[in-house]
């Protein structure tokens, strides 16, 4: 991305951020760089501190450590309405006594722009966005997907070179999110300077962005493509989140023993410490004792707790080894589950995947 | 609000059932019916009363009056000029208590809320220690500027808003904090200063508490009394508004006291209904 700024060097442009914030108990200590063109999503669980580093970003909080520049120019002590940045709250937070017109000339009026300006540019901002139609209509009389969107336009009006964006998709419902979380893409995109959204959902970051950065109590603990995230996940939270079983352990060949818990046999051949995953969708489980099963992975295992997922059953298993395992509602019957049923559960070694930590 | 579906027909049960059905669910019990009953008529007894009383066949006459228009007009402009005092200054005083978290803000709201539950003839006083011919800020205004506020229109002016002021106040203050400050933030983020936003943002989003604090405010200087007379005096068409001349006539012609009463009355309740249909309802 940086190929396409040559007159200047990669290290000048874009948001180089080093955001330490703290706040009691809490630290926020993130280091965060994202050329412009990027996208970059935080995800994390609640409390992580990812709304913090975004209020950080935007100068709504003070940074107690660390620096922050944003294409080459600190901004540290520089206070939110002189900043260049655009944000999109999680609930939009649009002026309830403005038309979504005047809403979006908000941000041009403040830079200085006559009232006609102003309204000339919001106008062709909602026009870009496909609310041209709206543009008289207050607030509270606009559907969620629309309010997202003028608070997009609103926001890119102001032309930031840093675009916040808090939970883009969690005000709305399930079936408008769709579309709007396709829609937000196109336009994330299109966006020419740094984006950086935060999100507790995998799904609208993977969609969404070209790199998360996943946050954990204050802390980085994983960053990477969303496929290579999907795949290699390094904490309990991203592998619950991209639905895989995972272990940390000591290799020695085909064999991984996790610090507490029976030893899983793998295809890879690896030695040190690393991570072993496999899905739920790998677990096979039986009543009795399986005999002449080719798993090399076999434990004993109690069922703590059912839910309906999707079409299928997912089965929350406690015992030698905790883990989670899919199954047909059939399969479930036959099995005669219920929480306190004690069952054998097989992972055949081809299933799983391991690689170091 | 529209009544619970229930509440006519068991407003019916009550009748039919009389005195020793109104133990069930929906009734009242004696030590406290009795108690609210006197309490009411208490408030509305010397209401009927004033209307009872009322001269009607010497009412248009006595309203007609020069003297009660002089009144009249004297007590609508001061008090209107005391909101307007009260809105210049008590808005922002309300935005720094409800926005800056500055040492001593429970104090400064402590002092704040003093002159509502000062007595008035107190607050005349005091007013007259400060901006009397010899008092402390006063003394200055007159050497200087030759400005002299005590038994002037002015003066009516400074006591009403005094006494007024902190009703807006606490009713402005009120309206901000239950307004959400992150759209301040929101204007911020789209390169709004503090006052730009506050101006653009937070000042219309908080009109309606502005208004209803006006009302309160405007009808208390409207009937100020006591600070009024110890500062500014009893002067006919200088400082003699309506409640001063209502104590004047009852000396002299009751008649009249109760005629000028009436008038406060119905403007009285005009503010009450207009508050209601306004904001009350709204909330």
């Amino acid at each position: 991305m940086t190929e396409t700024h040559p007159a200047t060097g990669p290290s000048t442009d874009g948001l180089d951020a080093r955001l330490v914030v703290d706040r009691g108990d809490f630290r926020l200590d993130v280091a965060l760089t994202v050329a412009p063109g990027e996208v970059v999503a935080l995800l994390g669980p609640n409390g992580a501190g990812k709304t913090t580093a975004l209020r950080a970003l935007a100068g709504l909080a003070p940074l107690s450590g660390g620096h922050l520049r944003l294409d080459g120019t600190g901004l540290d002590r520089t206070p939110p309405e002189a900043r260049p940045v655009g944000v999109v709250f999680q609930d939009y937070l649009l002026f309830p006594h403005l038309t979504a017109l005047d809403n979006v000339a908000f941000g041009p009026r403040c830079q200085g722009a006559t009232k006609a300006e102003a309204r000339a540019q919001a106008a062709q901002w909602l026009d870009r966005l496909g609310l041209a139609a709206h543009s008289g209509v207050k607030p509270r009389r606009l559907s969620g997907g629309q309010a997202q969107r003028v608070a997009l336009a609103r926001a890119l009006a102001t032309r930031p070179r840093l675009l916040l964006l808090d939970e883009p998709l969690a005000a709305l419902d399930a079936r408008t999110r769709l579309e709007v979380r396709a829609r937000l893409r196109r336009h994330l995109a299109a966006f020419e300077a740094v984006a950086v959204l935060v999100t507790h959902d995998p799904l609208d970051a993977m969609v969404l962005a070209d790199r998360l950065v996943v946050v954990e109590h204050g802390r980085v603990v994983q960053e990477g493509t969303p496929a290579d995230i999907a795949r290699h996940p390094r904490t309990d939270y991203i592998a619950r989140l991209v639905g895989l079983n995972l272990y940390r352990g000591e290799a020695d060949g085909h064999t991984v023993r996790p610090a507490d818990g029976p030893p899983l046999t793998t295809t890879e051949v690896l030695s040190g410490p690393v991570f072993v995953a496999f899905p739920p969708s790998a677990v096979t489980l039986h009543r009795d004792r399986p005999s002449g099963s080719s798993a090399r992975n076999l434990w004993r295992c109690e069922v703590a707790g059912l839910e309906t997922h999707g079409d299928q059953i997912r089965a929350d298993l406690t015992g030698e080894l905790p883990l989670t395992a899919d199954l047909t509602t059939v399969a479930a019957a036959e099995l005669g589950l219920h929480p306190g049923a004690e069952v054998w559960a097989t992972v055949k070694a081809a299933q799983t995947h391991a690689y170091p930590v | 609000m529209t009544l619970p579906a229930d509440q006519p027909r068991a407003a019916a049960d009550t009748l039919r059932g009389g005195p020793r059905r109104r133990s069930a669910r929906t009734g009242v019990p004696l030590p406290l019916l009795i108690p609210a009953l006197t309490g009411l008529a208490f408030l509305i007894v010397p209401l009927i009363a004033l209307l009872v009383r009322t001269p009607w066949h010497s009412l248009p006459e006595q309203l007609t009056s020069a003297d009660v228009w002089q009144a009249l007009r004297l007590s609508l402009v001061s008090a209107t000029a005391a909101t307007a005092v009260c809105l210049v200054f008590g808005v922002p005083l309300a935005w720094l208590l409800a926005r800056v978290d500055f040492p001593g803000r429970g104090l400064v709201r402590a002092l704040v809320t003093l002159p509502l539950v000062l007595p008035p003839v107190v607050g005349g006083v005091a007013l007259l220690m400060a901006l009397g011919r010899n008092g402390i800020v006063g003394q200055w205004l007159d050497a200087w500027f030759g400005i002299t506020l005590p038994f002037t229109t002015a003066g009516v002016v400074i006591a009403e808003a005094f006494v007024a002021m902190p009703f807006l106040v606490i009713s402005v203050e009120g309206t901000l904090r239950a307004a959400d400050p992150r759209y301040e933030e929101a204007a911020a983020t789209l390169g709004a200063s503090r006052f730009t936003a506050f101006r653009r943002v937070t000042l219309p989003l908080i009109a309606p508490g502005i208004a209803a604090g006006a009302v309160l405010a405007w009808a208390r200087a409207l009937g100020e009394f006591g600070a009024t007379i110890t500062f500014a005096g009893n002067f006919p068409g200088r400082t003699q508004t309506m409640p001063l001349a209502v104590y004047l006539a009852l000396q002299s012609d009751p008649e009249a006291a109760i005629a000028l009463s009436l008038v406060l009355l119905a403007v009285s309740i005009a503010v009450l209904a207009g508050l209601r249909d306004r904001w009350m309802r709204a909330g």
